[in-house]
């Protein structure tokens, strides 16, 4: 197994997710196929294959220094669970 | 031991432009909370970002001034992490193919120069503003936090330096030329007050031979030069006395306290510096044309160290002068300004405004182009001064009026009959007077103490509440001994 449960732990706390002793298990299981699956590619010669920047082949796509509209502070904070002076109000941090 | 700071700085740059980095909403500083957002930035499921190509620009041209190869492919990463400054969980930023590259930035010290390398310039979004409630406005103690997003978004710019700076001297001058330089391309307004420039240092020591580098400090909250100065001299203090008592320097971001005159621990969330870059698949590459780039070289404004030497040539001042005078992009224009109007010698600009007008503008902390004293008032009072209307002396006390009013020079000599007393009668009589009030100091000149002779013509000019003009004190009272 490449992926330890300990991998998994720490990758659940990078996004902040709270996962049962279970879920940790099963999630390393998975993963391990992810990986296996993406390791495939180690098989091939890519020496000369430039990394790819975007599945898509655009470029330059830029826009000019326009203002354009913005929304009303009362329409931004609509979904805020908690708000206070036009702010959206968050609970401490440290 | 003797031991060597290793300073190296990241200095962060709002780039003025007129929208956002990814979306159209204003950029403009001091606005009521969240007036300036959208989906964008406000990072709702569906919304698209698109890059402000000025932004772009702006950072080619700070790269191309400080002499950085530019990157003819580059790309943005997203940054994630989880802090309430970013409502997306990331911020787009740029990680291995920044816009620029291997730069540097030429110092002139006191009594050396030295060469301080820029490692990268990126491109990045600014992130929101908090403010912290309860707990004296500091994060740690405080019940909970509001947050405005209308900064979330702007455009950011970061120059991140080489380890080169070994003292807080030469990281003060460092800061001050980028700013310079900066401002003279126009690119930012720099101003610290207002955080549009922020400064980051990192510090470590070593014993002076060594190659290996020490553990270092990140030291933040440093918002203005003075307090970069002195936090990095407080931070070199603290590790020479840890590092002396066999003490081990820990890794960690420090607060610059200014009002205490120390730094601290910063308490921040403990979260691994885990960021996981990858490219954003919002955006798309950039490419740029090689030919573009050799136009924006082409049309740089002239920099400082241009500057500099035209003020030596053109005008022949000491290097002290034009090097204190392009200091700030304002000075270099106020004194262009001022030698545009006057007729005469360039270095009598260049002392008044280093003397007298940047001593008032430090001790009112005013920038020189919101002062009261234009260009137009200097060189008036320094043609009151060239055709004797007032004295030296007087100019110094016209001076500081001026400052406080900004009224022109020759309104404040009439309003406050500042005239110089050049009639050769009434002088002379106040030299009479003189020479019969002071018979020990007569005596003592004429024993050959020349010292009792500047004592006299300092009880004359006491009389004249000095407005004798000296020239002519001088030849009387001689004339008359």
């Amino acid at each position: 197994m490449a992926i330890s449960e300990k991998d998994v732990k720490h990758v659940a706390w990078l996004a902040r997710l709270a996962l049962s002793d279970a879920e940790v298990e099963k999630f390393a299981k998975q993963l391990d196929v992810i990986l296996e699956h993406a390791g495939k590619i180690a098989e091939l010669d890519t020496k000369d294959v430039q990394p790819t920047a975007h599945a898509i082949p655009l470029k330059n796509v830029l826009r000019e220094d326009k203002v354009g509209r913005c929304l009303a502070p009362e329409v931004a904070l609509a979904n805020a669970p908690h708000q206070e002076d036009q702010a959206f109000v968050v609970p401490r941090i440290v | 031991m003797e031991f060597e700071s290793v300073i190296g700085l990241e200095i962060h740059v709002e780039l003025d432009t007129e929208s956002k980095m990814f979306c159209g909403c204003s950029t403009r500083f001091g606005e009521a909370p969240n007036t300036q957002t959208c989906p964008v930035c406000l990072g709702m499921p569906g919304s698209l970002p698109v890059p402000n190509k000025k932004a772009v620009e702006y950072v080619i041209r700070t790269g191309l001034a400080i002499f950085c190869d530019i990157s003819l492919f580059s790309q943005f990463h997203r940054k994630n992490y989880f802090y309430p400054d970013m409502p997306k969980n990331y911020q787009i930023s740029q990680y291995d193919i920044p816009l620029c590259i291997d730069g540097h930035v030429d110092l002139e010290m006191e009594d050396y120069a030295t060469t301080i390398g820029v490692t990268r310039i990126h491109l990045e979004e600014d992130t929101g503003k908090l403010l912290h409630i309860g707990g004296a406005g500091r994060i740690a103690g405080a019940d909970y936090s509001q947050v405005d997003f209308n900064r979330a978004g702007v455009p950011l710019m970061e120059i991140v330096s080489e380890p080169d700076i070994r003292t807080p001297e030469e990281a003060k001058a460092y800061a001050q030329k980028i700013r310079a330089i900066l401002v003279s391309l126009g690119v930012s307004d720099c101003n610290m007050d207002q955080g549009s420039m922020r400064v980051d240092a990192n510090i470590s020591l070593r014993p002076v031979g060594r190659e290996e580098l020490g553990v270092k400090a990140e030291l933040k909250n440093l918002n203005s030069f003075r307090s970069l100065q002195r936090g990095l001299a407080y931070e070199i203090e603290r590790q020479t006395k840890a590092l002396q008592n066999g003490e081990a320097i820990v890794q960690e971001t420090r607060h610059w306290d200014e009002t205490k005159n120390t730094t601290s621990t910063l308490r921040t969330k403990e979260y691994a510096h885990d960021y996981r870059y990858f490219p954003d698949p919002d955006l798309v590459p950039m490419e740029f044309d090689p030919e573009w780039i050799e136009g924006l070289r082409a049309e740089l404004p002239e920099l400082p160290d241009e500057r500099k030497e035209r003020y030596m040539s053109d005008f022949g001042l000491p290097a002290h002068d034009a090097n204190l005078l392009v200091e700030t992009k304002a000075t270099g224009d106020f004194f262009e300004a001022a030698v545009a109007l006057y007729g005469g010698d360039a270095k009598i600009m260049s002392n008044w405004i280093l003397g007298d007008l940047t001593y008032y503008l430090n001790s009112e902390n005013v920038e020189i182009d919101a002062g009261e004293v234009k260009p137009a008032h200097l060189v008036e009072m320094v043609e009151l001064i060239d055709d004797g209307t007032i004295s030296g002396k007087i100019a110094k006390e016209l001076f500081s009026e001026m400052f406080k009013t900004g009224k022109m020079p020759k309104a404040i000599v009439e309003e406050k009959g500042m005239t110089q007393i050049s009639g050769q009668d009434e002088i002379a009589k106040i030299v009479d007077d003189v020479i019969a009030q002071n018979p020990d100091a007569v005596q003592e000149f004429h024993d050959g103490k020349e010292r009792a002779f500047g004592f006299l013509v300092g009880q004359a000019m006491r009389l004249t509440k000095g407005r004798g003009n000296p020239q002519l004190i001088n030849r009387l009272l001689k004339e008359r001994l």
